[in-house]
């Protein structure tokens, strides 16, 4: 019988899956083709490795973001943590390297604490993600704003930035490699078979399906949920480590990126409200939207175009979505 | 015709959430003013003084209310407001005659905008997350390439809104009622209220009683932006000019989000009301008022702020059985 179910399951999400990735890496060939022809650096090694780098914050953010969307829910609360982890990095380290480590798991632990906060208030206090998420969005913000005292001081130590700069030379093939860039293929690799290749990521496509048969299925719609936030909110831990060794200290890194990862799910063919999407795809939906970001600078235009041309890019990746499931696609 | 109005159990859902909130807002600020001996707060000043703060926020969420009510969001109302402060300051500029051309031009970029926006949503099956989210950037960033400051100014006649009185009432009060008594008609009395009420409840169903469900969004998204461009109207008579941030630091988007469901409408459609909304209004009024007269500084006041934004809806959704996501 498990043979059965083995043979039988693989088609329908293959199907599905490569859908989905169509519409991200689809969107990231042509954007990035299109960067190349401006500036022909970017194919090279060294170029695309750099691009990968400064894109792994937000893949890395839209790959947690994704548990929550096929759960059926948002996580708003994840860039005013990227933050909080980048100024309380900076205040508890306060430049001390040898602090780093001790305050690294200090910022997971913090992580761990939204994450499962946004959960609860979901799962049990049955508020909507969204405005749970806002709230959470609020104090977050609230509590950084406290910490730094309005005006960010101090600065990362050099071991805690080496996360998000330091390069390895001469690596066979590839020449440059970033750590960041690593970082971004473990937590792909992991949030992949957490996703596709467990029970957890199962039950987690079950709930965002229809939580209602699930729960009948003997789901736990509660834990499941919960999981699915703290994921969210460790991989934003993750990308504001990231971040700190690139963006410096500031109120502002993690401004509007909660958008961006939403956006980067959405445009990688996941589905709002729950059910459907891939981590392949969704990773492909944030190098697009950094290769759209990438591109706006080359051509010139001013920075407050990007938002424009990401609003318009959103609705567009959308709408073909709809219109070609209208088609049957 | 007015009888099959969607029957009694919303309503009286409805009825009670207004005036629990009503009841526990007022409560909150009396004890805040007890407290803190501000008694200058409970006399007709300090109780105008606190509707002042409603308006803006009030406004906004009139519009969204409706946009919830029908199933949809607007996340775009922040630049929106935005769009319409820097828009009138800048075709003002301080000129009494260019007044009602600058009104006429904001409530007609809105219109255009809601109707987009419910375009979107209802004709290309955009969800209206992420339709309006894109509408917003798309708003923001073109404002933001083009103004980067305080833009142009009002003149003295157009700061006659923020500022003007009839008695000890302001105008703007007053007209955030008479906004607040136009919409509980229109969603109680008119075929349109009930449209959008079914449209909410059930799409599907709606459409096979023969409502063109389509049309009855894009009206709610058409009246959420006028009510939008209303607020940057607003804002600019008070600030005195238009900022492209002004929309986006006061959170409007999600704060209007989050009264309308804090008084009690579904975010999935359906059901609530205004009145619902209005409470929600004074309840953050009543916060913010608090906060001030306890001299909770700004940044505690903002964790606080979220923690209760979380509780006020987890009050009455704690009790809901199904799933919520």
């Amino acid at each position: 019988m498990t043979v059965a179910l083995k043979e039988r399951t693989p088609r329908p999400r293959f199907a599905d899956l490569s859908r989905q990735v169509n519409i991200g890496v689809a969107v990231f060939v042509v954007l990035y083709a299109a960067i190349a022809f401006r500036q022909p650096s970017y194919v090279e090694p060294a170029g695309v490795m750099n691009f990968l780098r400064r894109a792994a914050p937000l893949a890395i953010l839209a790959s947690g973001q994704l548990f929550v969307i096929v759960s059926g829910g948002f996580d708003l609360s994840v860039g005013s943590l990227v933050t909080l982890v980048v100024i309380g990095a900076s205040m508890m380290t306060g430049g001390d390297p040898a602090l780093t480590w001790g305050a690294i798991g200090a910022l997971y632990a913090m992580g761990l604490a939204v994450g499962l906060l946004n959960g609860v208030a979901v799962a049990y206090l049955k508020v909507p993600s969204i405005i749970a998420t806002l709230g959470m969005l609020l104090s977050v913000d609230g509590v950084a704003m406290m910490w730094s005292g309005g005006s960010p001081r101090g600065y990362l130590p050099e071991n805690f930035r080496a996360f998000g700069r330091f390069v390895f030379r001469d690596v066979p093939g590839v020449g440059l490699l970033p750590l960041s860039v690593i970082v971004l293929a473990v937590v792909t690799l992991l949030a992949w078979w957490g996703l596709h290749g467990t029970v957890f990521g199962r039950r987690v496509f079950a709930v965002g399906d229809n939580p209602r048969a699930a729960e009948l299925a003997g789901v736990r719609v509660d834990l499941t949920r919960i999981a699915a936030f703290i994921l969210s909110a460790l991989s934003a831990v993750t990308a504001g480590i990231l971040l700190g060794g690139f963006a410096g200290v500031s109120t502002d890194v993690g401004h509007g990126l909660e958008l961006q990862a939403i956006a980067a799910c959405v445009i990688g063919g996941a589905q709002l409200m729950g059910g459907r999407g891939s981590v392949v795809g969704v990773v492909f939906g944030a190098l697009s939207l950094f290769a759209l970001f990438t591109l706006l600078n080359l051509v010139g235009l001013p920075q407050a175009l990007r938002d424009t041309a990401q609003g318009l890019i959103l609705i567009f990746a959308v709408a073909s979505g709809a219109y070609r499931q209208r088609t049957g696609g | 015709m007015s009888l099959a109005l969607p029957s009694a159990s919303p309503r009286r859902r409805a009825a009670s959430i207004p005036l629990l909130l009503f009841a526990g807002s007022v409560a909150l600020y009396l004890a805040a003013a007890l407290w803190t001996r501000s008694f200058n707060q409970l006399d007709i000043g300090g109780i105008v003084g606190l509707m002042q703060r409603m308006v803006a926020l009030g406004t906004v969420a009139l519009g969204q209310t409706f946009v919830i009510l029908c199933a949809s969001i607007d996340l775009s109302v922040a630049s929106l407001i935005s769009v319409g402060a820097v828009l009138a300051s800048f075709i003002m500029r301080g000129d009494p005659a260019m007044m009602l051309p600058a009104v006429a031009a904001v409530l007609a970029v809105s219109a255009a905008v809601g109707i987009v926006n419910g375009f979107v949503i209802a004709k290309l099956e955009v969800s209206p997350l992420i339709a309006t989210l894109g509408s917003g950037l798309v708003m923001q960033g073109v404002l933001s390439a083009k103004f980067t400051d305080f833009t142009g100014s009002v003149p003295p006649a157009f700061e006659a809104i923020a500022y003007g009185t009839l008695g000890p009432l302001p105008w703007s009060v007053l007209g955030l009622f008479g906004f607040a008594l136009a919409s509980s008609w229109l969603l109680r009395n008119t075929r349109f209220g009930a449209h959008l009420y079914a449209v909410g409840g059930n799409a599907a169903g709606a459409r096979l009683a023969g409502i063109r469900t389509g049309q009855v969004t894009i009206a709610a998204h058409v009246l959420c932006s006028l009510f939008a461009g209303m607020t940057g109207l607003y804002l600019a008579s008070r600030l005195r000019s238009g900022a492209p941030w002004i929309g986006r630091d006061g959170v409007y988007d999600l704060e209007s989000i989050a009264v309308v469901v804090i008084g009690g409408t579904l975010l999935s459609g359906g059901r609530g009301g205004v009145w619902g909304t209005m409470a929600g209004v004074l309840l953050f009024a009543v916060i913010d008022a608090a906060f001030n007269m306890l001299g909770v500084p700004a940044f505690p006041k903002q964790v606080l702020r979220g923690a209760i934004v979380i509780a006020a809806v987890a009050v009455y959704s704690v009790r809901s059985r199904g799933h919520v996501a």
